[in-house]
């Protein structure tokens, strides 16, 4: 989860969450460390979540602090998000994410399935790679050769359609991945036993496929949604001038100073991203590790 | 007309003939089994049967029309999984409506005939499962129930009871002789079980590399093997190296080396020299002590190497002048102890001239 909120600037807090949580299977259990090590290993991960979430909590507390500066706690106030409601630039850009987050992630959830059930069903020796290069792929790398390509090759004017090509494109993969593996916990002559006992190949997808892998679309549509929801680097680079989200929107309010209206839409960001990616969770318990 | 013909089939994969010319023809209600050792094709067959995998040559008829062409979903065949196959997301009276649904039949209709199937499997309780919520006896049940519903005119069943322990394939054996015999359905079945096709099928073709080595009726099989190779997959038997020495309107006399002369019945013109194999089942060898009299022609000497006593009957494992050990199978039929021998007793084993079967090569 790329929840980065300006103050201070910790390296991708979330990246590193999942290696700090406990196992939960019991099957791998190892032998429990005694005395002082113990106490070591409880020191340690306390400072881990320090790092990790201290950060976050300071920006939701001084998102309701009632001073103009981050420097010490005045009193209770609401007024920063109501100054949101009223930023009309903010409001675009809040506008704008959305937009493209919704526009993207069903574009990459109908186009990732289909990688994904083809990866699975016809053993494509390439196109797994196709389809997680993107992935893997440094974002300021894929962000620069993007903007090439759709200024020199395509020359596409930037804006709205660039920045939802290119949120596309990083979100496929993710999408292939789960629904793949969705497929492959599978007894693949389901499929054939649904021709055999007369459905058509349409029948066969409506019927079988399509209700098995619905939990991997909905993971893969919310996974899509909050990558793109929160995506700077890349839609820096394609976005033009035309078009703001709202982390290019916090950006450059944070270039002229950190003001608690920002800790307010990270907030407010930081709850949308949450939320989704709990309910992701819901639906897939494993995605969160094809993530990782 | 045969209701299922196949005339020549061959399929290829690369250079590998996974199915060589075979050509059988099936009639109406038979329980048909293919038999034969893993990788000899008979998987292969059922797939090109239901329509997954097509023919390099050779044609199919299906009630004297060609199958070429249509797809699975047209044919009147239906498939019993060795996996099963169920639909994980939909619940056991679900699963047994799909093939219904899909035919387009009517909602009353569709009710009537889950559960009537329901109950011809007899799970009558538990239509409303869920297939994880099953035994795997259960599981075979519905998939069963499944493949018969739609009255197809062909149900294949490819190793439907492997993945069984052994006591409920026996009880699985017997409810589907019953079952086959109330539905009328023709049955093609896949196993690599001898025991198993013996005991549920009208005829067997006995599989081998692609091709059909025999087929006939399981006693058939059994009592008169075709070939060296039908001989020894299908129960236990004794192959001996022979040569003919003699051969009269019905007597036969073979030749084994180190051994002596072997009396058979053979009705087939024989030439002297002619070479094979003898073949001789267990069960039909005595095993007497050297004293003891039997007026048997085939008498030869030798002492028990091994016994296995198994209560019913005893194994022994006779090694013969030759070197050969023979193995014979001797009913503990007589009240109280049975007398039988201790290993390392001279004995003689003996049989009927006509116990055997004389097999060229
Ligand atoms: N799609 C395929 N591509 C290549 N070779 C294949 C294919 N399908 C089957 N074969 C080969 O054809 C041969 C026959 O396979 P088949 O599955 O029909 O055997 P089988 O008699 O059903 O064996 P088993 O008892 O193990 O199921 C095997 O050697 C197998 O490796
Ligand atoms: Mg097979």
């Amino acid at each position: 989860m790329r929840v980065e909120p300006p103050p201070p600037p910790t390296p991708r807090p979330g990246g590193g969450g999942d290696g700090g949580s406990p196992p939960i299977s019991g099957s791998t259990r190892l032998a429990r460390p005694g005395g002082g090590a113990r106490l070591w290993l409880w020191a340690a991960s306390l400072g881990v979540y320090a790092f990790l979430y201290l950060p976050l909590a300071v920006v939701v507390l001084f998102s309701f602090n009632d001073s103009v500066l981050n420097a010490e706690w005045v009193g209770f106030t609401t007024r920063w998000y109501d100054r949101l409601l009223h930023d009309g630039d903010m409001l675009q850009a809040a506008a704008n994410s959305l937009l493209i987050a919704m526009v993207s992630s069903s574009v990459a959830t109908l186009l990732g399935a289909m990688a994904g059930i083809a990866m699975q069903r016809y053993r494509p020796r390439l196109l797994p790679f196709l389809a997680l290069t993107p992935v893997a792929m440094p974002e300021i790398l894929l962000g620069v050769s993007l903007l090439l390509f759709f200024r020199q090759v395509l020359d596409l004017t930037l804006g709205l359609t660039s920045i939802l090509i290119a949120h596309v494109t990083f979100s496929i993969g993710f999408v292939a991945v789960i629904v793949r593996s969705r497929l492959a916990g599978m007894d693949e002559s389901i499929f054939e036993a649904a021709r055999d006992l007369g459905a058509t190949p349409w029948a066969t997808f409506r019927r079988i496929t399509l209700p098995l892998i619905l939990p991997a679309l909905a993971a893969g549509f919310l996974m899509a949604f909050t990558l793109s929801i929160d995506d700077f680097v890349i839609t820096f680079f394609v976005a033009g001038v035309g078009v703001v989200t709202l982390p290019l929107q916090i950006y450059s309010m944070i270039k002229v100073a950190v003001t608690p209206e920002v800790n307010a839409v990270s907030t407010l960001l930081m709850l949308l991203t949450l939320s989704v990616v709990i309910l992701a969770a819901r639906f897939a318990p494993d995605t969160l590790k094809a993530k990782a | 007309m045969a209701l299922l013909e196949i005339r020549n089939v061959t399929r290829r994969f690369g250079d590998f003939k996974a199915v060589d010319a075979v050509s059988f023809s099936i009639e109406a209600g038979e329980f048909f089994t293919l038999l034969g050792p893993s990788g000899c094709g008979k998987t292969t067959i059922l797939r090109m049967i239901a329509g997954f995998d097509d023919p390099d040559a050779g044609v199919m008829l299906l009630d004297g029309q060609p199958l070429t062409g249509i797809p699975p979903e047209r044919r009147p065949v239906h498939t019993v999984f060795q996996s099963y196959a169920l639909f994980p997301h939909m619940t056991v009276a679900g699963n047994i409506a799909f093939p219904l649904e899909m035919a387009g039949k009517s909602r009353d209709e569709i009710a009537r005939r889950v559960a009537e199937t329901l109950a011809l499997v007899h799970l009558e309780d538990k239509g409303g499962s869920y297939p994880h919520e099953l035994s795997g006896g259960q599981k075979q049940r519905v998939a069963l129930a499944r493949g018969l519903v739609n009255r197809p005119r062909l149900l294949l069943l490819d190793e439907p009871l492997g993945a069984l322990d052994a006591k409920l394939r026996v009880e699985m054996q017997s409810e589907l002789i019953t079952l086959q015999r109330e539905v009328g359905i023709t049955f093609v079945f896949v196993t690599h079980s001898q025991q198993e096709a013996l005991a549920l099928s009208h005829r067997i073709a006995v599989m081998n590399r692609g091709r059909i080595e025999q087929l006939d009726e399981p006693d058939k099989l059994y009592g008169l093997p075709a070939n060296r190779f039908v001989a020894d997959f299908i129960g236990k038997i004794n192959l001996i190296e022979v040569e003919v020495a003699a051969a009269s309107k019905v007597l036969l006399t073979l030749k084994a080396a180190g051994l002596g002369e072997i009396a058979a019945a053979d009705a087939r013109p024989l030439q002297p020299g002619e070479r094979g194999c003898f073949a001789l089942r267990p069960e039909q060898i005595r095993v007497y002590g050297r004293k003891e009299s039997a007026d048997l022609k085939n008498r030869f000497d030798g002492s028990v190497k091994e016994l296995l006593y198994l209560g019913d009957v005893t194994h022994y494992k006779v090694v013969l002048a030759n070197g050969f050990a023979i193995e014979a199978l001797m009913p503990n039929a007589a009240p109280g102890r049975a007398k039988f021998h201790e290993v390392g007793d001279a004995v003689t084993v003996c049989w009927r001239h006509d116990a055997g079967i004389f097999l060229r090569d």
